[in-house]
C-alpha cells in the first residue's frame, strides 16, 4: 500500500528536509520501520531502546490516534496519510514531595 | 540565537507569575532564516498536568496541532515551546531532556515565590544526550502580539 508519512519540523532535518515521505507499507508500524530504515537517525527520537514508540510520539492514521485503532498493527490501505505529532512536556526533576521538603 | 521582543519576554514572565504555584506553558511563533531565529506571536496553553502541575507540563497533541494551525494562519513557523520553573533555577531538568525534540527552542522562566526571575533558552542535541543553552537576545520595539 502506498502511504504518505507526515514529518514534523523538528524531525525534517534527519529527512533531507523533507516534509513527507511516501513508502510502501500494509500496516502502520511496518511504514515507521521503512522510514527508520532509510532515515536511521530518526529512529533514537521515534522509538525507546527497547523498540517501543516514545510515550510523547503520538502516531495518527489519517485523522485517528493509532492508540485507539490498532496500534502499530493498523492496516494501511492506498493513500492513507500517516502522522507524527509530537506531545511537548517538561517539567522539575524532583518530585513534589523532595520539593515541599528543601522548604 | 533567539531573538525574542522585550514586550513578549514580559508576557511569558507574566504567564509564569500568573499560575504560580504551577507551571505555565506556550508555544513561541515566529520565523527561522539564516539570520536566526525571531519569536513574533505567543500561543499560552493550558498546562495539562492536572495531577501535578506544580512540578511538570504537558501539551497534548490537540493543542499542539492548535499552536501549529496558529503558526500557518500567520505564515509562521512553530519555533518551540516555554515553561516555568516554580520556586526552582531556569535550567532543564532530566525529564525536560528526556521529553525534548531537537530543533524546537525551549524557554524556561524561574518563578521565585511569585515572581519571576531568570529567563534562559535551550536547544536538545542531534543525539538526544544534553540540552545546550541558546543565546536569548532581547528586541525592543517589535510590533508582534499574542495569540489564542
Amino acid at each position: 500500500m502506498a502511504v504518505k508519512v507526515m514529518i514534523p519540523t523538528p524531525l525534517r532535518q534527519f529527512t533531507g528536509k523533507q516534509a513527507s515521505i511516501e513508502c510502501s507499507a500494509a500496516t502502520v508500524g511496518e511504514a515507521l520501520g521503512n522510514l527508520t530504515t532509510s532515515f536511521a537517525e530518526l529512529r533514537k527520537h521515534l522509538y525507546t531502546d527497547d523498540g517501543r514508540i516514545r510515550s510523547f510520539v503520538n502516531v495518527y492514521l489519517n485523522d485517528e490516534d493509532i492508540r485507539f485503532l490498532d496500534k502499530e498493527h493498523t492496516k494501511t490501505k492506498d493513500g492513507d496519510t500517516i502522522s507524527i505529532v509530537p506531545s511537548i512536556a517538561g517539567g522539575l526533576a524532583a518530585t513534589l514531595k523532595e520539593i515541599e521538603n528543601q522548604r | 540565537m533567539l531573538r525574542l521582543p522585550t514586550h513578549l519576554e514580559r508576557e511569558i514572565r507574566d504567564h509564569g507569575a500568573k499560575d504560580y504555584p504551577y507551571e505555565c506553558c506556550g508555544a513561541m511563533l515566529g520565523t527561522d532564516g539564516e539570520t536566526g531565529r525571531e519569536v513574533r506571536a505567543l500561543f499560552p496553553l493550558i498546562n495539562r498536568r492536572d495531577d501535578s502541575p506544580r512540578n511538570r507540563f504537558s501539551i497534548t497533541p490537540e493543542d499542539f496541532r492548535a499552536a501549529e494551525r496558529a503558526a500557518a494562519e500567520r505564515g509562521l513557523d512553530l519555533l518551540g515551546w516555554y515553561h516555568s520553573h516554580p520556586d526552582h533555577p531556569a535550567r532543564p531538568s532530566e525529564f525536560d531532556r528526556e521529553h525534548a525534540w531537537p530543533w524546537y527552542s525551549y524557554i524556561i522562566v524561574s518563578v521565585d515565590a511569585g515572581v519571576p526571575k531568570v529567563l534562559t533558552s535551550w536547544l536538545l542535541e542531534d543525539d538526544r544526550s544534553k540540552f545546550e543553552p541558546e543565546e536569548v537576545v532581547p528586541l525592543k520595539n517589535a510590533s508582534t502580539g499574542t495569540q489564542g
